[in-house]
């Protein structure tokens, strides 16, 4: 427990520090605000620019969470296909391995020419962003499953669907939560990127009309939305995986929380 | 699938089990492995066989048979008259890895297979509170688990892992009980102490078992019978009943005559193993 408490201060000191450093080193060397302002500006902006920011971060995180739970629903439903079955598996992986090493900007302007801009390509982007760890999480919990505990199950002539139940899903879901958290980010940052290519709404959209008007200090005012809204995402599912699959975890603190 | 009818036994005991010029190769075209050799088993309702032998001999694989895990190669596999599968059959297994669900406590590791077998699972929902965990906490008792049931694996010791793995192959009041190696992994007076425990449920329910072993005074304490096999192809070269009067105690493992039947048994094991050029 104090161990804990220690590193949480730490952890802490060190992310003030950090912002103190770049305060006092903005200040020390004269540095221009169109190059790097200063962390106290940028929180003025913030605070001062928030009424016209709030809806854009809205937005952002609106088409995030939209996107995130298609790309869960979808990486479920391919994980599960491809997990439960040698075939599958070997079939649609080398398709999958090409799909994710595509680089995800490249498909915004695809989804804007079916689309056209505004939400509906930040969604996109989003989903197929968080799709690939899910999709590869699920499918191999379901792989993984010991082939003797698959055999007690087969011999009391459970369907297969049973043995996905009672054994292969419960099985893949730290899996599964562990990828959400990387997912969540993930779609964040597609999301982003689709309005920073493609939309007039969304900080991403914000950054990009700042950045062309030398706007700096709310370029890095979105910046810091950004950075908030992500670890925020990371948290609360990190949070949700520890909760949900503590017997992973094998420890004490599952029992008793 | 074609459910041929078993021919009638000549010698006039009904086999549970029976297989039949049964032989079982692994994998498909020029990397086959010949597992089991022609072989040929009966073994009456209620039986105790063990299978002995060298490792790679087909123990496994006879289980994985006679469960329908896998088909045979050729030959048939009876049963309960039947060929294997064609008639829903209550069977129990535990391996060497006692393979409980993390996720589950122990009571509903051990509950799992009423969830799934008939007639249990038709009633699984409305008896899961009462009848069903009354029934698991009687069994979890007569293993030397009582009051673990609320547990999680990981809270438990590998013994009692293995206790629970017991359980959970016995709760569904099982005809056929296979065993593979359940015992291997415990220390000596665990395995002892859940010997005992084992041929207490075993002549309280008399389920038909398969037990596999590479322990000769576990085979003798608890079979009626033990099967010799040896390798490359696995085949049965002695079938040998063992007739020390039940309920057996560690004791009896130390008589001359127990000590003169592991020995024999022993000395064909290393006869059967495989030679050195062909491995
Ligand atoms: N799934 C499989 N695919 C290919 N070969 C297999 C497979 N399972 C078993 N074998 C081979 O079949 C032979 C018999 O295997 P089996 O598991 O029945 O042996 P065993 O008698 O149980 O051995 P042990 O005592 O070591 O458990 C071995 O030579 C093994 O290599
Ligand atoms: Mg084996």
């Amino acid at each position: 427990m104090n161990s804990n408490l220690k590193r949480r201060l730490a952890s802490a000191a060190f992310i003030i520090g950090f912002f103190v450093l770049w305060e006092i080193v903005c200040r020390a060397f004269h540095i221009s605000d169109i190059i790097v302002p200063k962390p106290s500006q940028i929180i003025e902006t913030l605070w001062m620019r928030m009424p016209q920011l709030w809806p854009h971060t809205l937005q952002t995180l609106y088409t995030t969470l939209v996107g995130f739970g298609f790309g869960i629903l979808a990486g479920v439903a391919i994980g599960m296909l491809i997990g439960s079955s040698r075939l599958a598996y070997d079939v649609a992986y080398p398709l999958l391995i090409g799909f994710a090493s595509i680089p995800k900007v490249a498909v915004v302007p695809i989804f804007v020419l079916w689309f056209g801009a505004g939400a509906v390509p930040a969604i996109l982007t989003a989903m197929i962003m968080s799709l690939f760890p899910i999709v590869v999480n699920v499918a191999t919990g379901l792989a993984t499953t010991e082939p003797e505990l698959e055999d007690v199950m087969k011999a009391l002539r459970a369907s297969k669907l049973e043995i996905l139940w009672n054994v292969g899903l419960p099985r893949a879901m730290p899996y599964f939560f562990a990828s959400l958290k990387v997912a969540v980010t993930l779609a964040f940052v597609g999301a982003v990127i689709s309005e920073t290519v493609a939309s007039n709404r969304g900080i991403g959209n914000v950054m990009m009309i700042a950045s062309a008007s030398f706007d700096v200090p709310l370029v890095f005012a979105g910046l810091f939305i950004l950075a908030g809204l992500g670890v925020s995402l990371y948290v609360i599912f990190s949070f949700i995986e520890a909760r949900v699959t503590g017997w992973a975890m094998r420890k004490d603190e599952f029992a008793m929380g | 699938m074609t459910s041929a009818i078993r021919p009638s036994v000549a010698d006039g005991i009904d086999p549970f089990v029976e297989l039949e010029k049964v032989t079982l190769t692994y994998g498909r075209g020029a990397r086959t492995i010949p597992a089991l050799g022609e072989t040929s088993l009966k073994v009456g309702q209620g039986d105790f066989v063990a299978l002995v032998g060298p490792s790679g001999c087909g123990k496994s694989t006879i289980l994985k048979l006679v469960t329908g895990l896998i088909k045979a190669t050729s030959g048939y596999v009876f049963v309960a008259g039947r060929e294997v599968g064609a008639e829903p059959m209550r069977v129990g297994m535990a391996f060497q890895n006692p393979t409980l669900l993390p996720w589950l406590s122990i009571r509903d590791n051990v509950m799992l297979p009423l969830k799934i077998v008939e007639p249990f699972r038709h009633q699984y929902r409305a008896k899961r509170k009462t009848e069903f965990r009354d029934r698991v906490e009687a069994l979890l008792a007569q293993v030397g688990l009582a009051g673990f049931g609320d547990k999680y694996p990981w809270q438990l010791s590998g013994g009692m892992m293995q206790r629970a793995s017991l359980c959970r192959a016995l709760i569904h009041d099982p005809q056929l009980l296979m065993l593979d190696e359940p015992f291997g992994a415990l220390d000596q007076f665990t395995r002892e102490e859940l010997w005992a425990i084992m041929q207490d449920l075993w002549m309280s329910r008399r389920p038909t078992v398969l037990l596999v072993t590479h322990d000769l005074k576990e085979a003798g304490y608890l079979a009626n019978r033990i099967c010799v096999m040896r390798s490359r192809p696995g085949q049965i070269i002695e079938d040998k009943a063992v007739h020390f009067p039940r309920p057996r105690t560690i004791e009896v493992s130390y008589t001359p005559d127990f000590v003169a039947m592991t020995q024999h048994l022993r000395e064909l094991i290393v006869s059967a193993r495989p030679a050195k050029e062909a491995a």
